[in-house]
């Protein structure tokens, strides 16, 4: 293997590592508020995606606006389910809330199937995110640099808000206990509802570019990425928004290399995701950012 | 001297258990009321009733003349009542300013907007808040360590910086829930001088339980005693001491 082929892995590993990450933030940042494993957050992918191929297939709108449109319906979406599935339960036990939120995930996948039809769609590119560019031997897809990007931006901003915000120091105070932050004038469901809205645009925004990126829009789409994302959000330490990222990236990239250096082995893509989980959680169950939690 | 809570017939049961039973009690400014009495008297859980976190079974609360009887928890703490807990519930891993500020927060609104961009009317504030919150740390002698995480303070900071807490929603009435439990003699009786001054310089109405006879009837005004959720003595600190029934109630039968 050659240095001009591994830099080209690590780019395609970096990509979709990213995409990943997006989706983890999301996760570890629902989990961090309400210790709840909201499983139907990948499915949020597989929303986005539609709003925008609708968006620009058949009310023909302009890609960003649709993206736009996409992230916004996604963000309705991700507070609708908090408060039409996951509040009216807060109190019960955590089981509870686990197996609703598989039960909103088949929910919102056999809701796309019915409606729309399990056909995959091909997604429309803009061109302003197709080609690539040419350095040497290297060919770095013009997505590639758009993901990383965006993915970057996206993560400064949410650690902004998280750590530099009134609602974020909310967010922060609410992950600890919930009732005396109810006591201190603070409508926690606000704040809920503000975390899932957050974690819905980040999924949305990683949906339009998973969909740039592997181009079939269908009703199952987001279910093997969101539990990678889920295995990732737990590889960088469940709660941690950085660590979800990073926990993204290692993932991407294991996935990528391991397949670039055994060829015979990318039957088993999926499988990686999952031997790393199985390893973190023997070996460090916090991960590698996570706090160390009493229970 | 104004009313600010009044409470009356307040009853909560738990499934068969009878909490409390028909409680009645009135909380002035500038005034300090005890509501003490054995364990599992019920005292903990008027508390949460007041606040908001557990709904009434029956009768009715009022502060400053509104009803909040079953009114959401940031809704009552809103209209001025804030409380401390029996056990320390302060966020671990946010700093000591940072927790004071979560509370301060409440007494200005501005959209979400407003909020995440971080301009004007909310950069003001933001600066308004953490000057309040210093002052408030400054205050209960916390000052000097604003940075430092909530759960890497001692025992008795943590208690004074629940106290800040509390403050920051600049409540009219507080509740505090065993302030000085797990305090020393000294650090009891620098905290009884404190609430009274701070009775003093803002007339605000503070309600207390507290196990600590001697502090108890050091500060407050007047007394209640409950005990398996009845109540079972009213009055200043001197007649409850030699009153028989909450004799028995403490030390048992003969």
């Amino acid at each position: 293997m050659d240095l001009s082929f591994a830099t080209q892995q690590v780019i395609y590993g970096l990509t979709l590592g990213c995409l990943y990450g997006l989706l983890a933030i999301g996760y570890t940042m629902v989990y961090g508020v309400l210790r709840l494993i909201n499983f139907a957050h990948g499915d949020l992918l597989m929303v986005s995606a539609y709003v925008a191929f609708f968006g620009i297939i058949i009310f023909s709108l302009p890609w960003p606006v649709a993206f736009l449109g996409a992230a916004i319906f996604t963000a309705v979406i991700g507070i609708l389910i908090d408060r039409g599935a996951y509040k009216p339960i807060r109190k019960s036990p955590r089981i509870s809330a686990l197996i609703t939120a598989i039960g909103v995930s088949f929910l919102l996948e056999n809701l796309a199937l019915v409606l729309i039809g399990g056909r995959p769609k091909s997604f429309p590119i803009p061109t302003l995110f197709n080609g690539s560019l040419s350095i040497g031997e290297l060919k770095v897809p013009v997505l590639s640099l758009w993901i990383l990007s965006l993915t970057l931006v996206l993560l400064v901003i949410v650690i902004g808000i998280v750590h530099k915000t009134r609602i974020g120091m909310a967010m922060r105070a609410l992950s600890r206990d919930i009732e005396t932050v109810s006591l201190m004038g603070i409508d926690e469901n606000r704040v809920i509802s503000f975390t899932f809205a957050l974690g819905s645009i980040l999924a949305a925004f990683g949906g339009v570019m998973w969909c740039m990126r592997y181009p079939a829009v269908e009703p199952f789409m987001g279910v093997i990425p969101g539990l990678k994302a889920f295995v990732a959000a737990v590889l960088g330490g469940i709660g941690n928004v950085t660590g979800a990222a990073i926990g993204g990236l290692i993932l991407g990239l294991a996935e990528v290399l391991i397949v670039a250096i055994q060829p015979d082995w990318s039957g088993y893509r999926d499988a990686i995701a999952f031997c790393i989980m199985i390893v973190i959680l023997l070996t460090r169950p916090r991960g590698i950012m996570g706090e160390n939690l009493p229970d | 001297m104004i009313n600010l809570l009044n409470i009356q017939e307040l009853a909560v049961h738990f499934g068969g258990l009878c909490a409390v039973n028909s409680l009645n009690l009135r909380i002035n400014s500038s005034e300090i009321v005890g509501l003490i009495g054995p364990n599992g008297a019920g005292k903990t859980t008027a508390f949460n009733v007041i606040t908001g976190i557990i709904r009434p079974t029956k009768g009715k609360i009022t502060f400053l003349g509104r009803e909040i009887t079953g009114k959401p928890a940031p809704v009552i703490a809103r209209s001025g009542i804030a409380r401390t807990f029996q056990n320390i519930r302060l966020y671990d891993d946010l700093s000591v300013i940072e927790n004071v500020m979560v509370a301060a927060h409440s007494s200005v609104s501005y959209s979400f907007a407003e909020a995440i961009l971080g301009f004007g009317r909310f950069t003001r504030d933001e600066a308004r808040i953490r000057k309040r919150s210093q002052e408030l740390l400054d205050l209960m002698g916390l000052g000097h360590l604003t940075r430092e995480k909530a759960n890497s303070l001692p025992y008795g900071s943590q208690r004074k910086l629940e106290i800040a807490r509390a403050l920051a929603l600049e409540p009219k009435l507080v509740l505090l829930d065993e302030p000085v439990a797990g305090m020393n003699p000294t650090e009891t009786s620098d905290f009884a001088k404190f609430i009274i001054k701070l009775r003093q310089d803002t007339s605000i109405g503070i309600g207390l339980i507290d196990h600590d006879m001697s502090f108890v009837m050091n500060v407050c005004d007047k007394i209640k005693v409950i005990d398996h959720g009845i109540e079972i003595a009213w009055g200043v600190p001197h007649e409850i001491r030699n009153n028989k029934k909450v004799i028995k109630a403490y030390l048992g039968e003969n």
